[in-house]
């Protein structure tokens, strides 16, 4: 009987609104074997999540609620979602990376409620071309929250920024919200290694595109920025919480591939006296995450492909996420969300596609992973 | 007015007996000053590493190369003539001693080889023994040269094939989490047990859009000395996962 059938997507939508309705009334502990046990249950049918992003917030919520009642921080005043890395060569040479970046606006354009803004965290182009920036404008003036932008290496060294800053304006700006002071960088600055070698804008661009040359000069902010940061920061109080946005990881992981800041411990004196910082970079295309100090790191997902951890100079508070999985060219891509509590602490979610997703809690840096330590990983690098 | 170029052609021997390389090999030019070579007379004096044997090819102007095969044939007659004028002696044997002394100082300057000096305690008369510094710098020039050929395809999106722009590189940096020292496995997308050339072919295939290469393939192989030599060191662990 055509009325007594029901579809496999019902189905599931049935069994999603009775676990949604259900953890109203659970304590967290029960609130997460129905988690676990719901996800299993999904899997189990052979389904991927497509509300992965949903469940994850209640939980947040859930976990947020119970952690209030017992003095901890409280209520996130605000949440920003992030998109980063998506290397968009043009549609007509390379459609992959023109949908991992198309997915992730979707991902983002699908939250309910919707995030302040959106951080995009750099290369946005592949090859740093104009028609390629222009594309990847396009794509992000879909997103229904505002924009707050950052440039990468490969949007900059075809033409030296001039057709990025022509669609997006100063690479390096400031602004207050909730309480927040927020800072984006331009932290992909490179000392000239192109002029002696008469190299054309392609050959340079081709290089700094290459994580293992040794040909390109190390990053950095640059003196210029920094006494533009110092300058900054002057009229704001140490008590206010900092949130800095820079494409390269703000300190010093692995050299060889530029993951990496020439200048990144005179950047860091800078946010020292302040009591809470949270630096938050791209250019990794990995589960990262760091504390030096004050400072925690968060590295952002790529859309476009994962990069393997480097050799060497891991930070310890780092849980590597499971190996990906080239048969899936989702795997081990993805974007996410950053909920900003009123004390100024950040809570990283990673929504890694294909996968469960993973939040790290500011408490797990700043205890210097005493609690809340994520997940660890199955299959580590090799 | 008669030009003095010398082409000097270095024979390697293969362990099998056969002949490994045949190199114009210029670095070894101020060491040729040591071999007291024929004035030309209309061609190119090539002259064999033993520093005796020469022969001239008539019309092969300074600058020019002779094709392969021409260089083969050139090469096997200069054997051919050795071997006639050292009937029962055995090159590499022979070789152990340098023709001159000025020669074998120049020879062994600069080089560094496993091979240890002459002497009374070690073994010598074999195969293995013979061999000179200048072969092991031969060797280890002629792989560095596989290996960076493979560094390079792995570079280029375009040697690769690939239809969308990406090459290996952009995923494995530094051949990272390639694990050449894995295979072969079974491999649980393709339902059996791979090499890391199936692997490195079904990557040309997919993620890179290109077309796979015969396992012949130079560039294939190219590939997969370059993704073994980032691995140097590490223990071979076939199967793991």
């Amino acid at each position: 009987m055509a009325a007594r059938h029901k579809s496999v997507e019902t189905k599931y939508m049935e069994d999603r609104d009775k676990v949604l309705r259900g953890m109203r009334r659970l304590d967290r502990r029960t609130f997460m074997k129905v988690l676990a046990a719901s996800a299993g249950a999904v899997m189990a049918k052979g389904l991927m999540p497509p509300h992965t992003f949903q469940l994850v917030n209640v939980a947040e919520a859930a976990l947020d609620k119970n952690a209030s009642a017992t003095g901890a921080p409280g209520t996130p005043p605000f949440t920003f979602a992030y998109i980063s890395d998506t290397h968009m060569y043009t549609r007509t040479l390379n459609q992959r990376f023109v949908k991992g970046a198309v997915k992730a606006v979707e991902d983002v354009n699908a939250l309910d409620p919707q995030p302040d803004f959106v951080l995009f965290g750099g290369d946005l182009a592949q090859l740093g071309r104009p028609d390629e920036l222009q594309q990847g404008k396009e794509i992000l003036s879909m997103l229904k929250a505002p924009v707050k932008i950052m440039v990468g290496e490969h949007d900059w060294f075809y033409d030296l920024g001039d057709k990025w800053q022509e669609l997006f304006g100063p690479p390096t700006y400031s602004f207050d919200w909730k309480g927040v002071h927020v800072i984006v960088l331009m932290s992909v600055y490179e000392k000239d290694f192109w002029t002696a070698r008469k190299l054309t804008p392609a050959e340079r661009m081709q290089i700094v595109a290459g994580l293992d040359n040794g040909i390109q000069s190390r990053f950095e902010v640059g003196e210029p920025q920094r006494a533009w940061l110092k300058k900054d920061l002057a009229k704001v109080p140490a008590t206010t919480p900092l949130l800095v946005f820079s494409h390269s990881p703000l300190y010093k992981y692995y050299r060889n591939w530029n993951f990496w800041t020439e200048d990144a411990e005179q950047v860091q004196a800078l946010l020292r006296p302040y009591h809470h910082v949270t630096v938050i970079h791209g250019h990794t295309h990995q589960m990262l995450f760091n504390q030096i100090g004050n400072i925690s790191f968060y590295g952002m997902l790529s859309t476009a492909w994962p990069w393997p951890y480097a050799p060497q100079g891991l930070p310890p508070l780092t849980v590597q996420m499971n190996r990906p999985d080239p048969y899936d060219q989702l795997d081990g891509l993805g974007d996410g969300q950053i909920n900003v509590s009123k004390e100024g602490l950040a809570d990283m979610m990673y929504n890694l596609w294909d996968r469960n997703p993973v939040t790290v809690h500011a408490q797990y840096l700043r205890s210097h992973g005493k609690v809340y330590r994520p997940p660890a990983p199955q299959f580590a690098s090799y | 007015m008669i030009s003095r170029r010398i082409v000097l052609l270095m024979f390697g021997i293969a362990i099998a007996g056969a002949p490994l390389a045949i190199r114009c090999a210029r670095s070894y030019a101020q060491q040729a000053a040591a071999h007291d070579v024929p004035a030309a007379r209309s061609g190119t004096v090539v002259m064999l590493c033993d520093g005796k044997t020469s022969i001239e090819v008539k019309d092969l102007k300074p600058g020019q190369t002779m094709s392969r095969a021409r260089a083969q044939a050139v090469s096997d007659e200069l054997m051919d003539r050795w071997r006639r004028a050292h009937p029962g002696e055995r090159w590499e044997v022979a070789q152990a001693t340098p023709p001159s002394p000025k020669a074998s100082t120049a020879t062994m300057s600069g080089t560094q080889a496993p091979a240890a000096a002459p002497s009374l305690e070690v073994q010598q008369g074999d195969t293995y023994a013979s061999f000179q510094p200048r072969d092991y710098k031969v060797w280890k020039a002629e792989t560095d040269k596989f290996v960076a050929e493979g560094k390079r395809v792995f570079h280029d999106d375009k040697a690769l094939g690939s239809t969308i722009g990406i090459s290996c590189d952009m995923c494995h940096p530094d051949a990272a989490n390639t694990h050449p020292e894995t295979y072969p496995k079974y491999q649980v997308q393709l339902q059996r047990v791979a090499l890391l050339r199936d692997m490195i072919d079904w990557c040309i295939e997919n993620p890179i859009k290109g077309k796979a290469l015969n396992s012949n393939d130079p560039k294939l192989r190219a590939l997969e000395a370059y993704i073994y030599a980032q691995r140097k060191g590490v223990a071979l662990d076939y199967g793991k996962h």
